[in-house]
């Protein structure tokens, strides 16, 4: 029998056998990743995910699950295996020199010549 | 104004919505996944707020307050059609009730969006997007379980045939039939029935089920003159268990 820290399964009087039968093809849907816009002319954002069978009712459980509060008007879903990804190991990748602020648009100095436009120009 | 015509349409539509949305929260919890759990609950929800939005019809037209008329009537007062009240079962009748009832109901807000009764036109127009999805849903669940194993088929051919009857009795016609027509405020069950047909077969055939043959179609009417099944009573009783111990009180 199996003894719980929940009464109720252990009152339910689970006999207990070795064999653990593995999840069979439809007892664990894949899972889809799913993208909302919130307005046409925003870019989808991730929101989360959703398991299916197919890909049409991965749409129907990605709107009630991310749609249903009225903030989309759009939505996509995506097989989480068709997701390619980098490595977390490879994270260090992102880091990058702080010196370089020739990349950043803040290095530019240019508030005193537009001013110096806006004045000669009477803008 | 056809007073008494337009109340026997609201009170069959909101019966319909509100006993249908009970059974289908009755799955609330025991869905087969979580997701679709969530879907389920949620349509249920979006069944007992359009009901809702039907009794303040009535309610507008001298019938009692929402929450009054939902939860103290007995079952033989009801007007939803007995196709509503059958119980569960398995997923796979409830998924072809909600099939074959969601293309009804949509249908008919449909046809109620141009009705002559404005206010009746005006929830129509409210609720197209719920309905919307609530079709889709069926439909995709309808194909997919119908195309699943040989004993998912077996098992969505042999709930429909067993809805079928009970499904055609959703169009009762009223006594008002003709008056509701010529007033323009509903095209009739008879046109509806038709337009329900030709919207669910290209399903049913794409989901590879067959319809009973049309000799064998035999309505099961009686829901709208307030007969039901044994099934009703201990429904309406447990739906009312709470509102019945403190009617007066505030939500």
């Amino acid at each position: 029998m199996i003894k719980s820290l929940d009464p109720r399964i252990t009152r339910a009087e689970i006999e207990l056998n070795n064999s653990i039968a593995p999840l069979e093809e439809n007892d664990q849907w894949e899972t889809y990743e799913v993208f909302h816009q919130k307005k046409r002319g925003d870019q989808h954002m991730h929101v989360g995910i959703v398991h299916a069978a197919n890909p049409d009712m991965a749409l129907l459980f990605a709107k009630e699950q991310y749609g249903r509060r009225g903030q989309s008007v759009n939505i996509w879903v995506v097989k989480t295996r068709e997701v390619y990804t980098t490595d977390y190991e490879d994270s260090d990748i992102f880091d990058t020199v702080p010196e370089k602020m020739f990349r950043e648009a803040g290095g530019y100095k240019v508030m005193e010549k537009i001013n110096k436009y806006k004045k000669e120009h009477k803008i | 104004m056809n007073t008494p015509a337009i109340k026997e349409l609201l009170y069959k539509m909101a019966d319909d919505l509100l006993i249908i949305g009970h059974r289908h929260s009755e799955w609330t919890g025991l869905g087969p996944i979580l997701e679709e759990d969530i879907s389920f609950s949620s349509m249920a929800q979006d069944k007992i707020g359009q009901s809702q939005a039907l009794f303040q019809l009535l309610h507008q037209l001298g019938e009692p307050d929402a929450d009054t008329n939902a939860f103290t009537r007995n079952a033989n007062q009801f007007y939803n059609a007995q196709f509503a009240e059958l119980p569960n079962e398995e997923y796979d009748f409830s998924t072809v009730r909600h099939f074959l009832y969601d293309h009804a109901d949509q249908l008919r807000f449909e046809m109620l969006a141009h009705s002559s009764y404005e206010p009746l036109a005006k929830l129509a127009r409210k609720v197209k997007g719920e309905l919307k999805y609530h079709v889709f849903h069926a439909n995709t669940w309808m194909v997919k379980l119908a195309q699943g194993t040989e004993e998912s088929k077996a098992r969505m051919q042999t709930a429909l045939s067993n809805a079928w009857n009970y499904a055609l009795g959703m169009f009762e016609e009223s006594k008002f039939e003709k008056e509701l027509i010529a007033a323009k405020i509903f095209e009739g069950e008879a046109a509806l029935k038709t337009k329900w047909i030709q919207a669910i077969t290209p399903f049913i055939e794409k989901a590879g089920l067959k319809l009973p043959p049309e000799k064998e179609w035999n309505p099961v009417y009686g829901g709208r003159k307030n007969f039901h099944t044994e099934h009703l009573d201990p429904l309406v009783k447990e739906m009312g268990e709470v509102f019945r111990v403190e009617p007066a009180s505030q939500w």
